[in-house]
């Protein structure tokens, strides 16, 4: 909806302000608005975080594609793509990118699926 | 590695094909970001500097320069360049003019739609108006840019975008690659690519987190509210909010404040009393955020075709940075109100912000922003006052995500005024909506700098030990990706012109080797529609294929127009064919010196018609900038706007062995008539013989010179000895 330049009306409360004081409650209001983006980040996740976790553990950028889009289908990905990777690596003895070949060709997900079970 | 590669050589190419050569194993040296080293105080030729850094150690500097001892001040701050080409090949050879001209920074734009593009991209594919962003990319560009640094003595940035839906990722690879800066802003996404909102937050937290981890600097993405408002002086409270957002968010998920840039732009330009309008605005910028860096970025919201009226609108932008703060100076081309950056507009912004900076090295200390001036004082709290207003309301509102539903941003109306016509995004729409999913009880990433909830292991500190080192802790495990696209890559651009290269022919170029692309200028006497119509006409008749206007400006509705013009040309110059004539030759001091003695030369020196210029003169005759006295010339000097004939009678009292004049070039021909006069009149007065005669000014050329009678001509940037030398060489000739 648009409004007239309310500004004269709408500032009456700020006029008693220092300047410090209204700086540090720009800063306050700020933080405000910024609390709950930070708390969304910090208990979600994304495909991209994910893959981006594959890369730090070594993976190339086609075979992290391919994994996490596995994870996505089977419903782990909030789980972590990097910690079903772990388990598999575990499982198999062998390293990451071995470990995550196989599961970019759609093989050996039953071993994910044996501790998180619900491969959708 | 870059360290097999020899260093560069100021007069060799740089050889593309040997960089791509070994890509996978290389690796860069560092990436931090660099800022340039202070110098306070610093001496350079007679001056002293308040604002100037480190010196280069090779550069090309501004044209006047040579006046100057060919000092080449570099300022305070890093200077950006932004680079487009489209290709990574080329985009390293303009980053190696740019370099040499003091750009330190180099922001390598992204193609179109590769921020939609979920997931990473390999190999070098083309991109438009800017780059694919990959591996390969990267590690060409880091591999070109560690010896581009070298070569010029200072560190250089190389900066990208970590935006889009693919920030995570591109963060790590930008973290293994060596990358030293990026934008990241999740605000970015969501206005102006319309990327799921909630994604974009969730995405940022760890893009971020990993930019940190390598102490990349990160800059926001603010300016992109300017450059869309409807009206953009109104948006300047948004902005501030904008900031403050990025800012609190970077901070919060573990970006320290000295790696947080703010992109800041003067909002408005000419004829608006744009300094007027933005001055206040950037100093509540600089209250506000004084702890955070500065990216001064330059207008582009009212850029138009033309080059002169851009640059004025960047110098008052650099008069803005240089009266309140910038850390880093960032630069536009002259030419991006027309076109993708050519290669020569990169440099030319640069030289914009160099010249300006230096110019106004220090100046701030002599003129001082007048904070109690009633306009300033008032209008800097209003803009705090209406951004706190904006937050208020905002919160009230239900938060970030309800005030982006509700169109907050990018409003034509000055906060607390809309006018209705913000962007507006859904939280349940957008590229990549619903994709995002709650951490479960037992997630886990088992790699280090990771962002958010994370449940390792009791007794593991390390997250990256559960799997024996990540990347980011063991070089050794990055991957390498090469091509992917058998035709759409850099082997098959270099195929393309590789006989080019082989031969060293050349072709005109403004973005890609071998183009073909120029650029004419030309003034027709016809009214606009009539003059871009002939002026296609006359690309057409100079032989050049698809022109096209590039600018045009009505002198007068009636009497012509400006135009500007580019189109290919389809020409190869074997530089074999070409008939260069030598550079002329100069003598030893001794020699001159000795010839001078034995002889006591005199010369008659004067600056002829109605010219009063004398500086040009005075510099080849005086000792003190090295002139004809030097060697023991002595002159007789008469002065300015001297008659031909009392030059002469004054040559043959002082029996002269050559009469020096100075001109202008003038339309009635003036110069030319005083030549032919002073070579008439000496051989009337029978002394031609025994005389040289010699002219010089800035346009006067050799060859005009000695078709109008006289015995040599010398142009701009003549030096003493040039005209020394040639009295010597000449008078042994003629055994005189």
């Amino acid at each position: 909806m648009a409004r007239e330049d309310t500004f004269r009306d709408a500032r009456e409360h700020l006029q008693g302000l220092s300047d410090e004081a209204l700086e540090a409650r720009f800063w306050e209001l700020s933080q405000q608005c910024v609390d709950p983006l930070v708390e969304l980040a910090r208990t979600h996740t994304s495909p991209s975080i994910e893959r981006s976790v594959l890369m730090r553990m070594g993976i190339d950028s086609r075979t992290c594609m391919a994994v996490v889009g596995e994870c996505e289908k089977r419903g782990l990905l909030g789980h972590g793509a990097g910690h079903v990777l772990l388990v598999c690596m575990q499982a198999w003895s062998c390293d990451a990118r071995t470990a995550a070949a196989k599961l970019a060709t759609g093989e050996g997900w039953e071993t994910p699926a044996a501790k998180w079970g619900g491969a959708r | 590695m870059s360290d097999r590669l020899p260093p560069l050589d100021p007069n060799k190419k740089l050889d593309v094909a040997a960089l791509l050569d070994g890509l996978d194993t290389y690796r860069p040296r560092r990436s931090a970001w660099h800022w340039r080293e202070q110098v306070p105080g610093q001496r350079l030729y007679e001056f002293t500097y308040h604002e100037t850094s480190k010196g280069l150690k090779h550069s090309v500097p501004l044209p006047a320069a040579h006046y100057f001892e060919n000092i080449d001040p570099q300022p305070d701050c890093v200077i950006t360049t932004e680079i487009a080409s489209g290709r990574p090949e080329d985009d390293i050879r303009r980053m190696r003019m740019a370099a040499w001209h003091g750009a330190d920074h180099m922001m390598v734009i992204r193609t179109a739609g590769q921020s939609h593009m979920d997931g990473l991209l390999e190999g070098t594919p083309e991109g438009v108006g800017g780059i694919a962003i990959t591996r390969k990319q990267l590690r060409l560009t880091r591999r070109a840019l560690d010896l581009i640094e070298d070569e010029v003595g200072r560190l250089i940035n190389f900066h990208s975008y970590v935006s889009g839906v693919a920030g995570p990722e591109m963060a790590v690879m930008f973290a293994e690659e060596g990358v030293n800066g990026a934008h990241q802003d999740p605000q970015y996404n969501i206005l102006y690519r319309n990327i799921n909102m909630y994604r974009s937050f969730v995405d940022a937290a760890v893009a971020k987190h990993v930019m940190a981890s390598v102490g990349m600097l990160q800059i926001d993405g603010a300016h992109n509210a300017n450059a869309t408002a409807v009206k953009a002086w109104k948006v300047m409270p948004e902005l501030l909010v904008q900031h403050a957002i990025n800012c609190a968010f970077s901070e919060a998920v573990g970006m320290p404040k000295e790696s947080i840039a703010l992109s800041t732009v003067p909002p408005d330009a000419a004829p608006a009393p744009c300094m007027r309008m933005d001055l206040p605005y950037a100093i509540a910028l600089r209250d506000l955020f004084g702890q955070y860096k500065m990216r001064a970025q330059q207008n582009t919201r009212y850029m138009e075709s033309e080059g002169r009226d851009a640059t004025v609108s960047h110098v008052m932008n650099l008069m803005i940075s240089r009266l309140t703060s910038a850390d880093i100076q960032s630069t536009i081309t002259p030419d991006e109100g027309r076109n993708v950056p050519w290669h020569y507009n990169n440099v030319a912004a640069v030289n914009t912000a160099k010249q300006s900076l230096v110019g106004m090295d220090g100046l701030r200390e002599m003129v001082k922003i007048d904070r109690e001036n009633p306009e300033l004082k008032s209008r800097i709290r209003e803009l705090k006052e209406r951004a706190v207003l904006f937050l208020e309301a905002m919160i009230a509102d239900g938060g970030y995500f309800a005030g982006v539903e509700d169109a907050y941003f990018v409003d034509s109306g000055e906060y607390p005024e809309t006018n209705d016509d913000g962007i507006a995004r859904c939280s349940d729409g957008g590229v990549a909506v619903d994709t995002i999913v709650p951490r479960a009880d037992d997630y886990l990433a088992p790699v280090c700098h990771h962002f958010g909830v994370n449940h390792l292991p009791e007794g593991v500190v390390n997250a990256c030990t559960l799997i024996g080192g990540c990347t980011l802790c063991d070089d050794t495990k990055v991957p390498y990706a090469d091509e992917l696209d058998p035709e759409d890559n850099v082997n098959t651009r270099l195929a393309a012109t590789a006989e080019q290269r082989e031969r060293d022919l050349i072709t005109p170029e403004v973005e890609w080797a071998g183009d073909g692309m120029v650029a004419v200028t030309m003034f027709l006497p016809a009214s606009e529609r009539v003059a871009e119509a002939a002026a296609l006409e006359i690309g057409r008749a100079m032989n050049l294929i698809d022109p096209e206007v590039i600018h045009r400006q009505v002198m007068h509705p009636a009497e012509g127009t400006l135009v500007e013009i580019k189109g290919r040309l389809d020409v190869a110059i074997d530089p074999t064919t070409l008939v260069i004539p030598e550079p002329p030759e100069v003598l030893t001091d001794e020699e001159i010196r000795e010839f001078v003695h034995a002889r006591e030369l005199r010369v008659v020196a004067a600056t002829v018609g109605a010219d009063e210029h004398s500086v040009g003169m005075r510099e080849i005759i005086d000792i003190k900038h090295g002139g004809l006295e030097k060697w023991g010339f002595g002159i007789t000097y008469l002065g300015t706007s001297v008659p031909i004939e009392k030059l002469l009678d004054a040559a043959i009292e002082h029996a002269a062995s050559a009469v020096l004049i100075s001109t202008i070039i003038t339309h009635g021909d003036m110069h030319r008539d005083n030549m032919e006069k002073l070579a008439d009149l000496a051989a009337e007065k029978g002394v031609r013989d025994k005389l040289l005669l010699i002219a010089g000014g800035t346009q006067v050329t050799d060859e005009q010179a000695c078709g109008w009678g006289m015995d040599a001509g010398f142009g701009r940037r003549t030096k003493g000895i040039d005209v020394a030398s040639f009295i010597v060489k000449t008078m042994r000739e003629r055994g005189l």
